[in-house]
């Protein structure tokens, strides 16, 4: 579904692109993990296919079109929850409606109450965002990204914040989640284990400048539990996966 | 109400213990021409009731509105234009600092060759002090609104006009208030000196007649009428402002 064609990007401050020539495909309908170490440019590539940055060189398409034809195809979550903190939540799940042409206000509150029971926050409409705890919090900003009606979702690190266990709990809601949407997904972690659990395949960033995502599939069948996490050949990719990402800390 | 009562009890009661030493110090001075006590000041004011509320008073207030309806027009015109483009600032911003650095009180005579003795001198005097502090407080604002969630309404589509009105105004609004709430006494001043340099009406230009009849209540009598206008106005901006601004500042 999304492809990067030789896709080139140099931030203006630096002198070498921190993007080089890279290339690779996402299938519709996956869950991708993108795991590197902090500052290897993984937000890069985000901004980058949200139309954030523009490409130097080479093209992003989806479906073979090349973003710049098109408008609104991909829910960006950035790697803050970014509530607008003046508005309810209610509002703020709705925001993104407000660019998809006329829908009546009713319609609007209506779709913004039934995401938000879907990530479980009913009651949660008419409550300023300050009011919610940082899971909740990160649920409405899920929920405004589902809003997008876009195929494409692009998480990034949406749990980092978060304690241990309220990180444990959000992980196996995002599992649900998938299951019912059935959305083609990009998320951003630097979290081995969380990547594992979560997706179909691991894109390995292993050097920056990125010329290369390694792509690893994750033996695991669906429904998955934290349990499977547990088996020999998952811990082995576990190891495998930490060894690669250790190697470039020492460089 | 009770707990803001009890809140401002200590205030009133050291204030009261200033105007009871004032009274005593003065009436041991026994020299009302340059320290008139309290009492003397609040009967001046009652004794002169009629021409202090029906023709001066008035004729500063017009001034003062003027004035700061004119600076808050001129500073939010200057603080937008600043905030859009890098150039307008950089072109801006050292000039209107550069009018904070006039001896406003030296040159002012000036303004009463200028623009005459009518109101238009005094109002270029208000306006000179207190469109500043509008310019800078509410460019401030604008640049608050973080870069982050404007870019995250950009991948919504929306356009520059719409990232202005959902982030920027709602961003700027408590500092905008907090701007006037310090312009309001600043114009007040403003107008007062206008006056005192050269006026045929107004609470300033009384003062300074009281002066030269060394009446010292009497000069004292519009000084003391002005304080109270100002802290009434103050206190009425922010009743309004906890009407409109639901949130300050985020966390
Ligand atoms: N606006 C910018 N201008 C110049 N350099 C930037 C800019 N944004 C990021 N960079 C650089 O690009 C590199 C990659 O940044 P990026 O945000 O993509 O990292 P990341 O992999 O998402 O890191 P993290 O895991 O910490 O979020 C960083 O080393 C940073 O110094
Ligand atoms: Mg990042």
């Amino acid at each position: 579904m999304l492809e990067f064609k030789n896709v080139s990007y140099q931030y203006d401050s630096e002198d070498f692109d921190i993007i080089d020539k890279l290339s690779f495909k996402i299938e519709r309908g996956t869950f991708n993990s993108i795991i590197g170490i902090s500052g290897c440019g993984k937000s890069t590539i985000f901004r980058l296919t949200n139309g954030l940055l523009k490409a130097k060189s080479g093209e992003i398409t989806i479906d073979g079109i090349s973003i710049q034809e098109l408008k609104q195809y991909c829910g960006y979550m950035p790697q803050k929850d970014l509530l607008f903190p003046w508005l309810t939540v209610g509002e703020n799940v709705e925001m993104p409606l407000n660019f998809r042409g006329k829908i009546s206000k009713r319609e609007k509150r209506n779709r913004a109450e039934q995401v938000l029971s879907d990530v479980g926050l009913q009651d949660c409409a008419d409550k300023m965002p300050h009011e919610l705890s940082g899971g909740m919090r990160q649920r409405a900003s899920f929920a405004r990204t589902l809003l997008t009606d876009s195929e494409l979702l692009l998480l990034d690190e949406p749990f980092s914040a978060l304690d241990f266990l309220t990180r444990l709990s959000m992980q196996e809601w995002l599992l649900d989640q998938c299951m019912k949407y059935n959305k083609t997904i990009l998320f951003i972690t630097h979290d081995v284990e969380e990547a594992i659990l979560l997706s179909d395949n691991i894109l390995v960033v292993e050097k920056t400048p990125i010329s290369e995502l390694k792509k690893i599939s994750v033996p695991m069948e669906y429904p998955r539990t934290r349990k499977m996490l547990e088996r020999r050949d998952i811990l082995e990719l576990k190891d495998e996966l930490i060894d690669k990402l250790r190697a470039q800390m020492t460089v | 109400m009770n707990k803001v009562n009890k809140a401002n009890l200590p205030a009133a009661i050291f204030i009261f213990f200033l105007l009871i030493v004032w009274e005593i110090g003065a009436l041991k001075m026994n020299a009302s021409y340059i320290l008139p006590t309290p009492i003397q000041i609040i009967k001046k004011i009652w004794e002169l009731r009629e021409a202090l509320f029906t023709v001066h008073l008035p004729a500063t207030m017009l001034v003062t509105g003027v004035g700061l309806a004119i600076s808050v027009v001129l500073g939010l015109a200057l603080a937008i234009a600043m905030d859009s483009s890098e150039i307008i600032r950089k072109t801006l911003y050292p000039l209107v600092v550069a009018t904070q650095t006039i001896p406003i009180t030296a040159i002012a005579p000036l303004f009463v060759v200028w623009f005459g003795y009518g109101i238009w001198s005094k109002i270029v005097v208000a306006v000179l002090m207190t469109f500043f502090p509008i310019t800078i407080t509410v460019y401030d604002g604008l640049r608050s609104a973080r870069l982050e969630m404007a870019e995250l309404l950009r991948t919504y589509g929306a356009r520059r006009a719409e990232v202005f009105r959902i982030i920027k105004i709602p961003c700027a609004l408590p500092y905008f208030f907090s701007a006037v709430k310090m312009a309001v006494p600043i114009s007040i001043i403003g107008a007062a000196i206008g006056e005192w340099l050269g006026a045929q009406s107004g609470l300033g230009y009384f003062s300074r007649r009281m002066m030269s009849q060394l009446d010292g209540a009497g000069v004292f009598a519009p000084i003391v009428l002005l304080s109270a206008v100002a802290m009434i106005a103050v206190a009425i901006l922010a009743v309004i402002e906890k009407k409109c601004v639901k949130w300050r500042g985020e966390n």
